[in-house]
């Protein structure tokens, strides 16, 4: 992507929302499930009736404990809710229930690889909140400025949100993409949320600033929403990189502002001045007590912890997958399961790993499904690497084969059988084809013997022809050099 | 014949169980009565007559089958208009809940019910409870039934004036700085402040919730404990509510004060408080002395600052507690040109004075740059009060003083000056930033014939104490008075 001109550097942070796949809603019974008609998972307390009061939902709690355990974060024994005060339609009670001093979770980091350099990105705090419903602005644009009216959805109102802040430590657009990709990873590996951008149930907002290289000041910064993707984030940053230097270099000033990402122009614009920034009057929550994480919850926690994907790939390096390799199957528990289990049952490691990153993530999206919905299993795996380490297939066969079995033709010999690509590895069998070809070409095998190679592969192409390509051309090879006395 | 309308809890559930009347008869006395006094009080927004008279017959069908839901089956109670109640409307005297109709009750509403009280209906109030008279109502002032001329007190002042005429036999209020406790002792009736979770706030039209709590007004302390024990107790849906079980709160109403060491807020005993008051409280004290109480002078200096800190704290919660009265989901709209519009013309127009008073000053106190100054000092003053009580709880069992430093003052009297106003709460305020009981008890009338009250303050879940205490009081003063409207020859205008 962009390169940062020489004598600048960019200061960005990145501000995630992550919304918990809970049961039921932060604070109320209201079961959390994004297909429902508008406004059937509400009651009194999300939609704020008058009257109504929350109550904190433990496995929320739990979830975010995860998050925090997981990106190495110091987890407080006691943290406080507070309120968020402003005014939104879509925000019932017209403040949000979040966290302020206190948080759940804070000084955490995560470790992102960006072309074999890796970064460690500080977490500042994890917090627990609310998230709102969701305004529907009806009329041409769907944007507020040209709708008509406006419809709301209070469905989401009151579901678990953990948002995410990091430090000041992103340098590169393409850190900031490594380390949404793997906070999206780290996410979905603790099973807390689906984390899906472009459906919102992660989102990224990234504060970026310039200036000079060399210099310690902070720039002003500005804050870029609506990325929906890694993909956007990252051109969204590099833009909004660019767009700065260019103001600071023709002499102008930077204004500290909100500014919009838009997919289709490739640019930012501003939304809104954070001049006169908003005053959220935050006050501790008097509808709810002091949140309580004793040491057992947390040991609880640490202890049920999965294998997390920084561990998972230098386990997958660590069993002969390069670097690469083990980035590509660690996005998938599936495709990383597939690899362990067949490695540990005796299968060449190299290989599995190519065919997984390589012919069976091919197959998938040529069908267009997902690998997690195709029925290999590792006794495949394991029989299909067997087979070439015994001569039987050929690299080549062996892709066939993994097609014909993704394709549920069957079990690896049972396809290579139906195919016809078992190789010929029965070495009397493959004696006497040669000893045909010899006969038939007896100047060839004079000129072998007299020192001259180059009628080999003649003749091996001749075997491999009679045997209808499914001889060893390395045994063919040897056998004739044997017969030739070489 | 003592009409219906004026026994007591007990003696109309002797009476039910003894087939003398039915709960069908206490209801229609308890209309007969309001019939005569609501012209002169204006005390209820609404009379659910429908509902009442359902409850009312199903009450006595479950006692004719047998099944007794304790002591209020069957006994006609009234809410302050700020509690949720299904199906009824709920206003909190506010235009900008005009129409508005809960689709659910409170959870103190639910067990009254489950208690088989029968709901008559809703009172009136200071609108979302600011106030100390009950003139804040967008309804219209409710009036004192021992003077018409006068307040009730408030903001509970509906429900003190109706259990006062008769037109029920005790109802609910909600106490933030006062509300319960004070118009009690403007009216001639018994007001309890229960310790802060020991009743769910839960369908409470919240003020400010760290200090808000349901509580009864009724004609005596054994019919305060019936309506508080029928409430109390955890609820799932309030994480401040005490999860712990509730305390036999009436066990000890016969065992007098011998021995019990009652401490005097001599802060309380001065200045502000009118003469006959303190006289009032002065022999009530002495009285408790002659029954074999230990009487200690207590000094709790950061008395003097409580007030302050309350009109910082309760307004501050009370404007992000007011937020969601936009005009967006439920209630008045008033429309705009733009959403913000609306919500700012909605709120305008559907807050009344005082409330928006009170929102502004919240808004200030909470607002950066003034937050520590304000907010954060005025909770250090809370902090400050919770140690004077933990430390004088540490020499006495109770601590008592006056519940108003005034007796009912004229409608219309305090109106123009919210400071004086303000004043009103001066005793009852410290129990709410500590989360303490407290309770009002009739001990005498001024010399307008105005009730006088007498507060007794507890530790927090020290309703047992606080009772016992309260009702030697009671019986000490033999306050047997009953309102003028309740009793004289009050005819329908």
């Amino acid at each position: 992507m962009s390169v940062i001109p020489e004598g600048w550097e960019a200061v960005i942070g990145i501000e995630t929302h992550v919304e918990l796949q809970t049961r039921s809603k932060m604070f109320c019974g209201c079961r959390v499930d994004f297909g429902d008609d508008p406004n059937t998972a509400v009651c009194p307390v999300c939609l704020a009736l008058p009257g109504a009061l929350p109550v904190a939902n433990e496995a929320a709690i739990d979830g975010i404990v995860r998050i925090g355990t997981a990106l190495d974060c110091t987890i407080n024994e006691r943290s406080l809710f507070y309120r968020k005060n402003y005014f939104y339609p879509d925000l019932p009670k017209n403040y949000q229930i979040s966290q302020y001093t206190y948080p759940v979770c804070e000084h955490g980091r995560i470790v992102v690889d960006v072309d074999g350099e890796p970064t460690v990105i500080g977490i500042t705090r994890v917090h627990m909140e609310e998230d709102t419903g969701k305004s529907l602005h009806m009329g041409e644009g769907g944007r507020i400025q040209d709708a008509d009216h406006t419809l709301l959805d209070f469905n989401r109102a009151g579901v678990p949100l953990v948002e995410i802040v990091t430090e000041p430590d992103i340098r590169t657009p393409d850190q900031a993409r490594a380390y949404g990709a793997e906070l999206q990873r780290i996410v979905r590996t603790l099973g807390v949320s689906d984390a899906r951008l472009e459906e919102g149930s992660m989102r990224f907002d990234a504060n970026i600033s310039v200036r000079r290289t060399g210099t310690s000041e902070l720039g002003t910064r500005t804050e870029i929403k609506n990325v929906n993707s890694l993909r956007s984030m990252q051109r969204a940053i590099a833009f909004e990189i660019e767009r700065q230097i260019e103001v600071l270099a023709t002499g102008g000033t930077v204004i500290q502002e909100t500014r919009h990402w838009n997919e289709t122009t490739g640019r930012t614009t501003a939304m809104r001045s954070k001049e006169e920034s908003e005053d959220y009057r935050y006050f501790q929550e008097p509808d709810l007590l002091p949140l309580f994480i004793d040491e057992q919850w947390r040991d609880r926690v640490k202890a049920s912890m999965p294998e997390l994907p920084a561990q998972l790939r230098a386990r997958l390096v660590a069993a002969g997958a390069d670097e690469r390799t083990a980035g590509l199957l660690a996005d998938s528990p599936l495709l990383a399961g597939l690899f362990d289990a067949a490695v540990r049952a005796g299968a060449e490691a190299k290989t599995v790993a190519s065919w997984l990153t390589g012919e069976v993530v091919a197959y998938a999206r040529r069908v267009g499904t997902t690998v997690d919905e195709l029925s290999l299993t590792a006794e495949h795996l394991v029989e299909l690497a067997a087979m070439v380490a015994e001569g039987e297939l050929s690299a080549t066969a062996a892709k066939q084969v993994l097609a014909g079995v993704l394709a549920g033709e069957g079990g690896p010999r049972q396809v290579a059988e139906t195919m016809d690509l078992l190789q010929i590895s029965d070495s009397g069998a493959i004696e006497a084809v040669v000893a045909d070809v010899l006969g038939e070409h007896p100047d060839a095998l004079e000129k072998i013997r007299s020192g001259d190679s180059k009628p080999i592969g003649f003749l091996v192409g001749q075997v491999m022809r009679a045997t209808g390509g499914k001889a060893d051309p390395k045994m063919v090879q040897e056998i004739i050099r044997r017969s030739a006395g070489r | 014949m003592t009409d219906l309308a004026d026994l007591s809890i007990a003696d109309a559930g002797r009476g039910l169980r003894a087939g003398e009347f039915t709960a069908q008869d206490l209801l229609e006395a308890t209309w007969r009565r309001a019939a005569v006094t609501e012209a002169h009080l204006h005390a209820y927004l609404v009379l659910d007559r429908d509902g009442a008279r359902r409850a009312a017959v199903r009450a006595d069908e479950e006692l004719a089958a047998g099944t007794d839901r304790g002591p209020l089956h069957g006994i006609p109670l009234a809410l302050k208009d700020n509690l949720s109640t299904r199906g009824i409307e709920t206003t909190c005297a506010s235009q900008i809940l005009a129409g508005y109709t809960p689709p659910y009750d409170a959870t103190a509403v639910g067990r009254l019910r489950d208690a088989g009280a029968v709901i008559v209906g809703k009172t009136n109030l200071d609108e979302f409870a600011m106030g100390s008279s009950t003139e804040n109502s967008a309804y219209g002032p409710t009036r004192n039934p021992w003077d018409t001329d006068r307040v009730p007190g408030g903001s509970s002042g509906g429900s003190a004036a109706v259990v006062a005429a008769g037109s029920a036999f005790a109802a609910l209020g909600s106490d933030t700085g006062g509300s319960i406790r004070q118009p009690a002792a403007l009216t001639g009736l018994v007001g309890v402040k229960p310790t802060y979770g020991l009743v769910s706030r839960y369908g409470l039209v919240a003020f400010a919730s760290s200090l808000d709590q349901i509580g009864p007004l009724a004609r005596s302390v054994p019919d305060a404990v019936d309506v508080l024990t029928a409430i109390a107790g955890w609820d799932r849906h309030d994480a401040t509510s005490y999860p712990g079980d509730v305390p036999d709160m009436g066990r000890s109403l016969d065992a007098g004060v011998q021995g019990v060491r009652i401490g005097v807020v001599s802060e309380l005993m001065g200045e502000g408080i009118a003469p006959e008051v303190l006289s009032a409280t002065v022999a009530t004290v002495e009285r408790l002395a002659a029954a074999g109480a230990e009487i200690v002078d207590v000094s709790m200096p950061s008395t003097e600052y409580a007030l302050s800190a309350y009109y910082l704290i309760a307004p501050a919660e009370c404007s992000s507690n007011l937020a969601r009265f936009d005009g967006v989901r439920y209630g008045l709209r008033v429309d705009g040109g733009t959403v913000e519009e609306m919500m700012a013309r909605t709120r305008a127009e559907g807050f009344g004075p005082e409330v928006i008073r009170r929102i502004l000053l919240g808004t200030y106190a909470l607002s950066a740059g003034y937050y520590d100054a304000f907010y954060g000092q005025a909770q250090k003053v809370r902090t400050l009060v919770r140690r004077d009580f933990a430390a004088a709880y540490e020499q006495v069992d109770v601590l008592v003083s006056p519940t108003s430093p005034t007796t009912a003052f004229r409608i219309g009297e305090r109106s123009d000056d919210p400071i004086a106003m303000y004043y009103s709460d001066v005793c009852t305020i410290p129990s709410n930033l500590a989360g303490d009981p407290a309770i009002s008890v009739p001990v005498a009338l001024d010399g307008a014939g105005l009730p006088i009250g007498f507060q007794v303050m507890a530790p927090q879940l020290g309703e047992e104490m606080m009772f016992r205490v309260a009702a030697e009081v009671e019986r000490s003063a033999g306050f047997s008075f009953r309102a003028p409207l309740a009793t004289s020859e009050v005819t329908e205008p």
